[in-house]
């Protein structure tokens, strides 16, 4: 697969990969554009382009209020796969589509898998469809070797494990707790644990999410986990102060 | 014929509708709940035991009434009435919410959460909450709580703690939102009592569950009261559960069963909750399931709109999808003003106050009541008690007296 090579290929170099969100159209596609030129100078591996959604009810209180006011704002998926194709010819990291099922759902199977691929996406993550429904959307993926990502989560049993491990392709995406996106998480040893146990119930490379959001974060994930995601903390950058909070913020993060 | 035999494979699938379309993070809990409700399920002593504490705690079973000064008046049918009014706090929400509390014992959680639109189900879980001795969490739109204060009071003075969500549109969608991302957190000691027959299985099945316990009644009693079965039953649809409750004891019969939906301002207007009986729905993934959604074209959810709160959802019962697909249920809808004619109607022929969402029912079975003989019966199910509205209702027939009530207790409050 197109997406795991890439990242086994950049894990020969770096020892922790990075991969960031956006949320599409939120402030505004020019600001979408300026965070991501950051984050292509600080080497950012990997981006998820969330599509907004009206309903998304496994994020937290930021990326909640991003995707309404992106939704309100008229922001429409045409409009993020356009986005995505200036993105992903533009930028030299890899981009993934983030979102709600009924976004692909409603479009349709097929188009969503093709007008993905035209757009230079190399994989998807839906958080709401669970994999004994994404049969068709996967065999489709296939084709245009795109990469549907599974997530891993701490309440899974090893049965459960087992077949997220089976369908699962690119790299897991390991959910660090309970709890919807923004919030705090102790890098601790029931995370380490937790991470080697997806590793159990898959070769691929792992990347933890949820609350990673800080240096010591990466000094943890650090020989443990392949990638990190970074989502709401560099939101709250930007929100912050813009491109000069989230510089300071991915330098700290990387010092 | 059942609605639960489910194909292999196709546990929780109604036709084309239902499923499971959750976060990872909760699979593990949803299972868990599923083999507890099986258990349940099959357990005759369960239902045993909910039938006893309905019958001790909630006045169970609720009577059917015959309307007989309605019935002259309109000159057709004979209008029968189930009165889920007459339950423990005002509405047919209690039979699922009581049921709910046994299966949270046995699940040994000591959190109950829970969504409301009218405050009804809110109500209902404090009710129960206090109870059964959980702690209690209620999420509720800002929009209804501005509009649904008396339930917000009890549900408070029962000991739950209310929250208004400033998310969306501040209805029940928004709230059932956030009850997800609660239950993600807190799913270890939480249980979710969902409030009506929609989000992920098992809730449709479970809620169905609960709620067949009108239909069963009301089959004997009709009976009894009318000495036939009725021609049709009305109930109105927001979720649908008092709906699927009481056509749960018509199903093999040769029974018309009507489904009434929020009109709102009617068709072509946008400001409606009609996911059937108008064309502006269509199939769709959200808050865990697949149903008919009054979405756009990509798949985002549109403003809902109805005078009464409960009926104000985007979704709808996918049995009942799959059973208006079949022709088994027919789907109409009654607007804001066939509602408020009706409720005066109900009120002055017969002492009755519906709740402003039962009220629907009633407005299409007056409106098709003289249009049948004589010989022929009407089962509306009353699935609440309107005095709660009596804010909405007073605003909307104007009247001076409550007005000035409501000034002096203004100035008695130092307004």
């Amino acid at each position: 697969m197109v997406l795991e090579q890439y990242l086994r290929d950049r894990l020969q170099h770096k020892d922790l990969l990075l991969m960031t969100h956006v949320v599409c159209g939120y402030p505004s596609f020019e600001d979408n554009w300026r965070e991501l030129e950051i984050m292509a100078d600080f080497g950012v591996d990997m981006v998820e382009l969330q599509f907004p959604f009206s309903e998304p009810s496994a994020d937290g209180p930021l990326f909640v209020k991003a995707n309404q006011q992106a939704v309100a704002d008229g922001v429409r998926p045409a409009d993020c796969f356009e986005f995505m194709k200036k993105v992903s010819d533009h930028f030299p990291f890899k981009v993934l589509m983030m979102g709600y099922y009924n976004t692909a759902f409603k479009m349709g199977h097929a188009s969503f898998i093709k007008r993905l691929s035209a757009a230079g996406g190399c994989g998807y993550i839906l958080p709401d469809l669970p994999v004994e429904e994404a049969g068709e959307l996967h065999q489709l993926s296939q084709s245009k070797e795109l990469a549907p990502i599974v997530l891993m989560t701490p309440t899974n049993t090893d049965a459960r494990l087992k077949i997220l491990g089976a369908a699962a392709e690119g790299f897991i995406y390991a959910v660090a707790r309970k709890g919807v996106t923004g919030g705090q998480t102790e890098m601790g040893d029931d995370l380490k644990a937790f991470i080697s146990h997806c590793r159990a119930h898959s070769n691929l490379p792992i990347a933890v999410g949820f609350g990673v959001s800080q240096k010591a974060d990466l000094d943890f994930l650090r020989g443990k986990a392949d990638i990190a995601i970074i989502g709401t903390a560099a939101l709250k950058a930007w929100e912050d102060g813009g491109e000069d909070t989230l510089r300071a913020f991915f330098s700290g993060l990387l010092d | 014929m059942s609605l639960f035999d489910f194909a292999d494979g196709r546990e929780g699938y109604y036709g084309d509708y239902g499923g499971t379309f959750l976060p990872e993070i909760l699979a593990t809990t949803v299972e868990e709940l599923r083999l507890c409700f099986r258990s349940c399920k099959e357990d005759p002593a369960f239902w045993a035991e909910f039938v006893e504490l309905m019958r001790t705690y909630s006045g169970r079973p609720t009577p059917v009434s015959y309307l007989e000064n309605l019935s002259n008046k309109l000159g057709g049918a004979r209008i029968f009435v189930k009165r889920e009014d007459l339950n423990h706090t005002g509405s047919h929400k209690i039979n699922n919410v009581m049921g709910q509390g046994l299966i949270c014992k046995r699940l040994g959680k000591k959190r109950v959460i829970a969504e409301t639109g009218a405050g009804q189900h809110g109500f209902a879980t404090a009710t129960m909450a206090a109870r059964f001795g959980f702690d209690c969490k209620i999420y509720m739109g800002a929009v209804d709580v501005a509009r649904q204060r008396p339930n917000v009071f009890w549900m408070e003075n029962l000991g739950a703690e209310v929250i208004a969500v400033q998310d969306g549109q501040r209805t029940l969608k928004d709230a059932i939102n956030e009850c997800l991302r609660d239950w993600v957190t807190n799913m270890g000691d939480t249980h979710y009592v969902l409030g009506t027959a929609c989000g992920p299985h098992p809730f449709p099945e479970m809620v169905s569950f609960f709620q067949a316990i009108i239909g069963k009644e009301a089959r004997q009693q009709i009976v009894q009261e009318a000495g036939k079965l009725p021609d049709r039953v009305y109930a109105c649809v927001g979720g649908g559960s008092n709906a699927i409750g009481i056509f749960q004891g018509f199903m093999d019969d040769n029974v018309e069963l009507i489904g009434v939906e929020a009109g709102g301002h009617g068709p072509g207007s946008g400001l409606h909750a009609a996911r059937l009986a108008y064309n502006d729905a269509s199939v769709g993934v959200a808050q865990g399931f697949k149903t008919y959604f009054l979405q756009n074209d990509d798949g985002n959810m549109l403003e809902t709109h109805s005078i009464a709160a409960g009926l104000d959802y985007i979704g709808i019962n996918p049995i009942l999808s799959d059973l208006w697909e079949k022709d088994r249920v027919r789907f109409e809808a009654a607007t804001d003003e066939m509602v408020r004619d009706t409720l005066k109607l109900v009120m002055r022929t017969e002492g009755l106050i519906p709740a402003l969402e039962s009220t629907h029912a009633f407005a299409l079975a007056v409106a098709e009541a003289p249009k049948m003989g004589k010989d022929e019966v009407i089962l509306i199910n009353q699935s609440g008690r309107g005095d709660k509205d009596i804010f909405t209702v007073a605003d909307t027939i104007e009247d001076d007296h409550w007005k000035q009530f409501i000034k002096d207790k203004a100035v008695e409050y130092g307004a």
